[in-house]
């Protein structure tokens, strides 16, 4: 005997928030009470529609006034943050405890590659239903717009020989301009990100680089347009294999 | 070449402000805080200055703030009790239970010269308290327990609220409530 189907029920439905077992008797509730089943398809659009209005905010870069300002605590922060870096993976902090010595505020704002990636990845790999603007399923037109709006011609990489299958991309504002953000999912639901952004030109420097962010692990390069930064939670060696996959894809 | 010198561990009593990690932590829901706050306001401006009087709020009270309990919805909470006490001082009424208001008329957002897309308006023709739930919900995808948490209400009131704010929006958006946009301010 089950208990009958609510008004809530429906509404957690839409909304993906009931367990395995419910999910099952509201979907065969609703397969015979087409209004109803009309009702939830409405609640979701509008969902949708929200989300189609406002997800742009995601993408848009921060003013510096919300960023917490550089005072004391902050610069001490920074510094336990750089020496947890150094003993974790061994990297040279002269730059990092130059930049400290400096009290300026934009130059904190500054945020460097891999960090700007790994904050890109906090932010759209949570999204359940939106995790993407434009889906795998119109690769072409997504790789199209990214590249016009970048300015240089782009591809999406394949990782699905290392098991990752591609979603979908988006595109963000950074710091000087805009970037790609590409996503892959494995069949565990792990999620990668691919963050792309233009670099001045110079010469190319594709030393692979790696960084801890926040317990995400993000590999890093640059060559002579983009610069380039695979983020998600992997473990350093998985990454490793996976950012030189996409580094041959860009460079072959 | 010198090596970095490693920073003594705070002791509880001197960690004034939050952990680095968990600094980090907010710093990663900003957009989030923003795009909420962009379509409850239906404002950029009075939504950054919202986003930013609730990390200000944030950091002063970040030691009340206990362990274990979701950043996330902690934040939005406080942003919510910024929003109403702002609503109050600017003498906007309608943060009340029923939803039987007047339609308010558009909101002073239009003062930036560019027409209201339908979605914003139609949110604007919402309670306060109907088009929180609303976004929180449907646009931040919190669960109902974490809304409930966030706006200090039973999950019930949550279950309630969503149901009238779904079928007022979408009146609104199917043009029923359209006739009363052209209230004009005096």
């Amino acid at each position: 005997m089950t208990t009958p189907i609510s008004e809530d029920d429906l509404h957690a439905y839409a909304d993906g928030q009931l367990d395995a077992a419910r999910l099952t008797q509201v979907e065969s509730w609703l397969a015979t009470h087409p209004e109803r089943r009309a009702q939830v398809e409405e609640w979701r659009a509008q969902s949708a529609a929200l989300h189609r209005a406002f997800d742009q905010v995601l993408g848009e870069p921060l003013p510096a006034r919300l960023l917490p300002p550089a005072n004391a605590p902050r610069w001490f922060d920074l510094r336990k943050l750089a020496a947890v870096a150094w003993i974790a993976l061994g990297v040279v902090l002269g730059f990092a405890l130059r930049d400290q010595t400096l009290p300026r505020a934009d130059k904190a704002a500054v945020a460097s590659l891999p960090r700007q990636a790994a904050i890109a990845h906090a932010v759209f790999v949570p999204e359940v239903r939106h995790p993407v603007e434009v889906g795998a399923e119109q690769e072409a037109h997504l790789v199209a717009w990214l590249s016009k709006r970048l300015g240089a011609p782009l591809k999406a990489p394949q990782l699905d020989q290392a098991g990752y299958r591609l979603v979908g991309g988006r595109l963000l504002a950074g710091e000087n301009g805009e970037v790609a953000q590409f996503m892959y999912e494995s069949a565990e639901k792990k999620r990668l990100t691919l963050y792309v952004r233009r670099e001045a030109p110079k010469a190319a420097d594709t030393a692979f680089r790696y960084a801890s962010e926040n317990g995400l692990d993000v590999f890093y390069w640059t060559d002579a347009r983009f610069g380039y930064a695979l983020s998600g939670s992997t473990g350093r060696e998985a990454m490793l294999d996976l950012g030189e996959r996409v580094y041959k894809q860009f460079a072959g | 070449m010198s090596l970095p010198r490693i920073p003594p561990i705070p002791s509880p009593e001197k960690a004034r402000t939050p952990p680095v990690n968990n600094r980090d932590a907010i710093i990663a829901e900003i957009p989030r805080l923003r795009r909420y706050a962009r379509a409850l306001t239906g404002n950029a401006e009075a939504a950054d200055d919202l986003v930013q009087d609730t990390l200000e709020r944030a950091l002063e009270k970040w030691r009340l703030w206990q362990q274990g309990r979701q950043l996330r919805p902690w934040l939005f909470s406080i942003m919510h009790n910024l929003h109403v006490d702002g609503r109050r001082r600017d003498g906007r009424l309608d943060y009340r239970e029923e939803d039987d208001l007047p339609l308010p008329p558009q909101r002073a957002s239009q003062q930036d010269g560019l027409e209201l897309r339908d979605l914003d308006r139609a949110l604007a023709l919402l309670p306060a308290e109907q088009r929180e739930v609303l976004l929180l919900v449907g646009l931040e995808e919190l669960s109902y327990a974490e809304v409930a948490a966030a706006l200090n209400i039973p999950q019930g009131t949550v279950m309630s609220r969503l149901s009238r704010a779904r079928a007022r929006f979408k009146a609104v958006l199917a043009g029923e409530a359209a006739p009363l946009l052209k209230v004009v301010s005096p």
